[in-house]
């Protein structure tokens, strides 16, 4: 995982077959990034659900929410609709993997991103990261928590 | 982190012996099919500890995968007003395979309230607060699906079938 207070990486990666995100997107806004494993795996399916209905809680918080994971566009366009989800899910799909290695959330045995979550400020500085076990799905406690204090501050 | 805030109060619905040794709080979905199994056993659980527990029900509805849980809880709420949070839980719980504004408005007939009264309560928005209260007060708290059980404020990991949670309980 990158170390609190430093920059996050740049990324500019399809989310539906016609739109691209990258972080200057999101200047100025506090930017949640929740790698998981897949798209249509269970615990992941909980975790994104549980976000899903968390977006106004974030919103309050002057926040955006990113999924990412390796599956292609294709597929997270068919998960979005299938999970009824309302933010975009990031395609790290060519080269694969290319924006978790650079967040140091790839798991490089099993071909996927770990479950790993970050908060990044407005400024495109990272201010909270958190490695979740594959399995667990991590709530969202943190996330709200670090949005506080990054609120707070200013 | 896991701990349940804020604590059960008066905003909450509880069960049991208010100076019980043990309080177990349920965050549940009423048409969340999970919340559906855990319930006879839960019940079952009130019923064998008697005096020893207070159950305390919070509402975390998750509406994108469960369309009518969020009318379910504020259904909930309304007969809650009347005295009958209870029963409409159960009910609720009961037909959670049939859930529509239809069924909500037998099941709430079922349970003997004034319908006029219940039809009014499930269009106040203090309603809708309370439900929307719960689900954050369940995120703060580490709830990360439902069911999620706190027992004596701290997140329980293990499974919810009855042996478990009793395990858990009795410690």
């Amino acid at each position: 995982m990158l170390t609190i207070g430093t920059p996050a990486p740049d990324f500019n990666l399809y989310s539906t077959p016609d739109q691209r995100y990258t972080l200057q997107d999101f200047q100025g806004k506090n930017l949640i990034l929740a790698f998981y494993p897949a798209d249509w795996s269970p615990v992941c399916g909980d975790q994104m659900s549980l976000y899903n209905e968390m977006l106004q809680l974030f919103r309050k918080q002057n926040a955006s929410l990113l999924g990412v994971s390796v599956d292609s566009k294709w597929c997270h366009m068919a998960y979005t609709q299938a999970r009824n989800l309302h933010f975009p899910l990031l395609a790290d799909f060519e080269p694969k993997g290319a924006m978790a290695k650079a967040y140091e959330a790839y798991d490089d045995k099993e071909g996927q991103c770990h479950r790993a979550l970050y908060v990044i400020d407005g400024s495109g500085i990272i201010r909270w990261n958190f490695l979740s076990p594959p399995a667990v799905n991590p709530g969202a406690d943190g996330i709200l928590d670090a949005l506080e204090k990054i609120q707070a501050k200013k | 982190m896991a701990k349940l805030t804020p604590p059960p109060g008066p905003q909450d619905h509880a069960r049991g012996n208010e100076g019980a040794p043990v309080t177990l709080v349920e965050y549940g979905d009423f048409q969340c099919p999970h919340c559906g199994h855990a319930f006879p056993a839960v019940e079952d659980i009130i019923q064998k500890m008697g005096n020893g527990l207070r159950f305390v029900y919070r509402h975390f509805p998750l509406s994108a995968s469960h369309p009518m849980a969020k009318a379910a809880a504020i259904a909930a709420e309304a007969a809650g007003r009347q005295g009958k949070f209870w029963e409409m839980h159960h009910l609720i719980f009961k037909n959670q395979d049939q859930l529509s504004p239809e069924t909500l408005f037998a099941i709430a007939q079922k349970t003997g309230i004034d319908l006029k009264q219940f039809s009014n309560d499930i269009q106040d928005p203090a309603l809708e607060e309370k439900v929307d209260a719960d689900f954050e007060s369940g995120v703060r708290s580490g709830v990360n699906g439902t069911p999620s059980f706190f027992i004596n404020g701290h997140k329980y990991n293990g499974s919810y079938d009855e042996e478990s949670l009793m395990a858990s309980l009795t410690f």
